[in-house]
C-alpha cells in the first residue's frame, strides 16, 4: 500500500506583482498567494494556519478566563492610512481590542476583513498587515480568521479594514454607564485629543504640521491595573469618535445623572489647544485611540490615579469631573474664565468656524 | 498658550465683574426690563457662550445676539444648483455646509454626489483650481467685511496669473447698512453695541459714528477674548451710566482707528453695492450686499453660471427676524424647540452654533428661567 507522506507544513504561495489587481480577490491561485504571502506569513499562529473557513476555539479554555464572552466589532477607514503615532492597521487592532478592555474583557482573539481598492501596492499591504502582527503579538492576542476583498477603483478608499474580537470577563467584574452615581469622580488617562489632531493634521489640506502623534495604542493592560487598584470602578470607556464630551454625555444619560468637568484640569496639550483655536475646533470632541474615561467611586480615586499614573499609558492621568445630582443627562464644564457651560452631543460632524 | 491665555485669568474676570456689579447697581435701569447690549458679531457670541460669561454677569444686563451670517433659502439653493454642476468643485468654508436650502444643503448636495469641499481660505481654493485646469472651480464667498478682503485678494491674484477656471460666488454682506436696519426697526430695545473686532480691524472704527451721533447709542469695539468681553460690556455701562454716546475702541491691539487700507483697497477694486440684498428673518436691506464690478465679471459665478435665483419666503412660523432685532427671546418663538431644533433647523438662528436660538436650545433650561425670574421680578 502506498501510503501518503504527511506534509507538515504546506509550500507558501508567493505574490510577484507590485500592486493588487482584481484577480487577487477572484478566489483562485492569485488570492491564495497573496493570503499566503501577506497575512499568513505576518500573523502566523496555529489556529489560523490551516486556513479553514472558521478558527476552532477551545471553549474549556476560554470558561477558565472568565464566565463572560466579551464580543466586538468595527470597522477603519481612516484617511489617511498611515498617520504621525500609527497606522489604519495598529489602530485596527488597538480600536478592537481597546473595545473589548473596557467591557473588562481580557482581549484574546481577533477576526480580520480587508477591503483593498485595486491598485494598491502588495509592500504597502505587507507593511500594514505587519503592523496589526506587531501590535497584536505586543498585545498577546492571535488575529485567528480572516478574509480579503478586491474591489474596483474607485469603490473603495483605498483600504477598509474590520476586525472583530472576543475577550473573557472575569465573573467579579461588573461595569455600566448606568451605574455612575452622583459623588463619583471622572478620571482620564492622559492628555485628550492627540489622534484627532494628529489625523487632521496628517491630511495635510491645512497646511499646517503638528509636532503630534496619534496615541494610538492597545489599554487592556491599564484597564487591568486599573481594575486591580479600584475594583468599584462604575464604568469605562474609550472615547474615541465623538471625543471626550460625547462619552460624558453618553454616561450623564445613561444613569440620568449630571456630569460637571473643570476645564482647567482637563488634560490638553498646548499644541492641540493652539490647533483647535486656530480651526475653531473644540478638543473634547477629537478623537483618541489610546485613552479612557472611567468613573470610579470617591473612596477609590486615590488608588486609581496610583495605578493609573504608575502604567505608561497613564502617566497623565487626571481627575477632569464629577458625577453629580443636577439635571439628569446634563453636562457642564466649569471654565478656567469662571463661567460654566454646556458640553452638549453634537448634531454632526464638527465643522471648522471661519467666519 | 501665549498672548491667549492671559485674556482668560479668572483672576481679572472677578475684578472686572466686580466693576460690572458697582455700575449696574448704581444705574437706574428701567424695572420691567434688563438692560440690553447686543453683540454684533458671532465670534463674540460664541466667546460668551463657550467661556460661560452671561451666567456671570448680573441679572440686570442681557446680551442680545446679533446677526450672524444669515443667507436666505434662496441663496443656498443658487449654491447648491452651482455645486450640482458635474464640471465644479464647489469650495466653501465648513460651518456654511449645514445651511438648509429649499431643496437641501451643500453636506445634503455632496452625499447626492455633488464635488462640495471643505476649504480654509480661498486661496486654498485657487490652489485647486491650478491643479485642476479642467474643472471650474467656484469658492463660495461669505461673511463680512472680515473675509472680504481675503476673496478680493484672492480674485486679484486668480487675474494676475491668468486663471481662467476660478470663481467667487458672493454672498459678502457689509457691516454698516445691517446695523442702520436693525436700529430702524420698530420695538426694538437695545441699549448699547459690542461692535465687531474682526470687522473693524478692516474698516475701523469711524464708519461706526452713526450709531452714536444720530442714534444716540454707545458702541465699544471689543477683542474676542473673554476679558475682551467683560472689559467692552464695562466700557459700555460707563457710558451709559456717564450718559455718553460714543465709539469707543477696547480692541486696539489689532484694530487701528483707520482699518486696513490695502485691504479697503482691494475691496473697493474688486466688489461694489448691490442694490439691496436678502437676509433671512431679516428681509431685504437695502446696500447690505455687495456684488462683483463688472470688471471681473469672469470671476463672477453669478455671470458665468445660469443659476435658479428664485426668492424662497422664509417660514411663516420662523420669526428668526424677530429674535435678532432683540423684539423677542429665542424660546418666544412659536416653532422654537418643536417644529425647529438644531437636528431640523427651519431658521438661519438654529442652524450655526452661533445662532442665538442653537445656543439657547443648548442652553436652555437654566439661562430661560433666569431671564423669566428677573422679568417677573421687574413686573412685580
Amino acid at each position: 500500500m502506498n501510503v501518503v507522506p504527511l506534509i507538515a507544513k504546506r509550500p507558501r504561495g508567493k505574490v510577484c506583482v507590485p500592486t493588487v489587481t482584481l484577480a487577487h480577490g477572484g478566489g483562485g491561485k492569485a488570492m491564495k498567494d497573496l493570503i499566503d504571502d501577506v497575512f499568513l506569513a505576518a500573523f502566523d499562529n496555529p489556529l489560523l494556519a490551516p486556513l479553514d473557513d472558521q478558527a476552532r476555539l477551545d471553549l474549556a479554555g476560554l470558561a477558565e478566563r472568565g464566565d463572560r464572552l466579551a464580543f466586538t466589532t468595527d470597522s477603519f477607514v481612516v484617511d489617511p492610512l498611515s498617520f504621525p503615532g500609527g497606522d489604519i492597521g495598529k489602530l485596527a487592532v488597538c480600536g478592537t481590542i481597546n473595545d473589548l478592555a473596557v467591557g473588562g474583557a481580557v482581549p484574546l482573539y481577533l477576526s480580520c476583513a480587508v477591503i483593498v481598492e485595486e491598485g494598491i501596492s502588495i509592500d504597502f499591504l505587507r507593511r500594514i498587515a505587519s503592523s496589526m502582527a506587531d501590535t497584536a503579538r505586543q498585545a498577546g492576542v492571535a488575529i485567528v480568521t480572516g478574509d480579503t476583498k478586491v474591489v474596483n477603483k474607485g469603490a473603495c478608499d483605498k483600504m477598509f479594514i474590520t476586525t472583530s474580537g472576543i475577550g473573557a470577563i472575569r465573573s467579579d467584574i461588573e461595569l455600566g454607564a448606568h451605574r455612575a452615581r452622583p459623588g463619583d469622580v471622572v478620571v482620564v488617562n492622559g492628555l485628550l485629543g492627540d489622534h484627532g489632531a494628529a489625523i487632521l493634521s496628517a491630511r495635510g489640506d491645512l497646511a499646517m504640521e503638528l509636532p503630534i502623534e496619534s496615541d494610538c495604542a492597545p489599554l487592556h493592560d491599564l484597564v487591568a491595573a486599573l481594575l486591580a487598584a479600584a475594583p468599584g470602578t462604575r464604568f469605562l470607556r474609550d472615547p474615541t469618535r465623538g471625543g471626550t464630551a460625547t462619552v460624558l454625555n453618553e454616561i450623564a444619560d445613561a444613569a440620568q445623572v449630571a456630569i460637571e468637568i473643570d476645564e482647567a484640569t482637563t488634560p490638553i496639550r498646548d499644541e492641540v489647544r493652539g490647533f483647535c483655536e486656530i480651526l475653531g475646533l473644540d478638543p473634547l470632541y477629537l478623537a483618541n485611540e489610546g485613552k479612557i474615561v472611567a468613573v470610579i467611586p470617591p473612596e477609590q480615586a486615590q488608588s486609581a490615579l496610583a495605578a493609573l499614573r504608575a502604567h505608561p499609558q497613564g502617566g497623565s492621568a487626571t481627575v477632569i469631573g464629577r458625577v453629580t445630582a443636577g439635571e439628569p443627562g446634563r453636562v457642564t464644564m466649569r471654565t478656567v474664565f469662571g463661567g460654566e457651560r454646556i458640553v452638549d452631543m453634537l448634531v454632526g460632524e464638527q465643522l471648522p468656524r471661519i467666519c | 498658550m501665549k498672548y491667549v491665555d492671559e485674556y482668560r485669568d479668572r483672576g481679572k474676570a472677578q475684578i472686572l465683574l466686580r466693576e460690572i456689579e458697582a455700575l449696574a447697581g448704581s444705574m437706574e435701569i428701567p424695572r420691567t426690563r434688563p438692560l440690553h447690549i447686543m453683540e454684533v458679531c458671532g465670534g463674540h457670541t460664541h466667546s460668551i457662550f463657550r467661556y460661560g460669561i452671561e451666567g456671570m454677569l448680573p441679572k440686570s444686563i442681557e446680551l442680545v445676539h446679533g446677526p450672524v451670517c444669515v443667507l436666505p433659502m434662496g441663496r443656498v439653493d443658487d449654491c447648491v444648483a452651482i455645486a450640482e454642476r458635474p464640471e465644479v468643485i464647489f469650495t466653501t468654508f465648513g460651518d456654511a455646509m449645514r445651511v438648509p436650502g429649499s431643496r437641501k444643503s451643500l453636506l445634503q448636495a455632496r452625499a447626492d454626489g455633488a464635488d462640495v469641499r471643505m476649504v480654509y481660505s480661498p486661496m486654498d481654493a485657487l490652489a485647486l483650481a491650478r491643479k485642476n485646469p479642467g474643472r471650474e472651480v467656484v469658492f463660495f464667498g461669505i461673511g463680512f467685511e472680515t473675509t472680504m478682503p481675503s476673496t478680493a485678494l484672492t480674485v486679484l491674484q486668480a487675474e494676475r496669473e491668468g486663471i481662467k477656471n476660478f470663481s467667487v460666488f458672493c454672498n459678502h454682506i457689509t457691516i454698516v447698512p445691517t446695523i442702520k436696519a436693525i436700529l430702524d426697526s420698530p420695538g426694538l430695545h437695545l441699549d448699547g453695541f459690542l461692535g465687531p473686532g474682526h470687522v473693524s480691524m478692516v474698516i475701523g472704527t469711524a464708519p461706526y459714528e452713526f450709531i452714536a451721533r444720530f442714534y444716540k447709542k454707545p458702541m465699544v469695539v471689543a477683542g474676542f477674548e473673554p476679558l475682551d468681553v467683560l472689559q467692552s460690556i464695562w466700557m459700555v455701562l460707563k457710558q451709559i451710566k456717564e450718559g455718553r454716546c460714543e465709539i469707543e475702541n477696547e480692541y486696539a491691539r489689532v484694530v487701528p482707528d483707520a482699518g486696513n487700507s490695502p485691504a479697503l483697497r482691494a475691496v473697493a477694486r474688486v466688489y461694489e453695492l448691490r442694490e439691496f440684498f436678502e437676509w433671512r428673518g431679516l428681509g431685504s436691506i437695502d446696500h447690505s450686499g455687495m456684488k462683483m464690478r463688472r470688471a471681473y465679471a469672469r470671476f463672477d459665478a453669478e455671470r458665468r453660471f445660469a443659476l435658479p435665483n428664485v426668492k424662497i419666503a422664509d417660514p411663516k412660523s420662523c420669526q428668526c427676524g424677530e429674535v435678532l432685532k432683540g423684539v423677542i427671546k429665542p424660546w418666544q418663538c412659536k416653532v422654537f424647540g418643536t417644529a425647529c431644533t438644531p437636528e431640523k433647523p427651519l431658521g438661519a438662528l438654529m442652524v450655526s452654533s452661533e445662532g442665538a436660538c442653537a445656543a439657547y436650545y443648548r442652553y436652555g433650561g437654566a439661562k430661560r428661567q433666569r431671564n423669566e425670574a428677573y422679568i417677573e421680578a421687574g413686573e412685580a
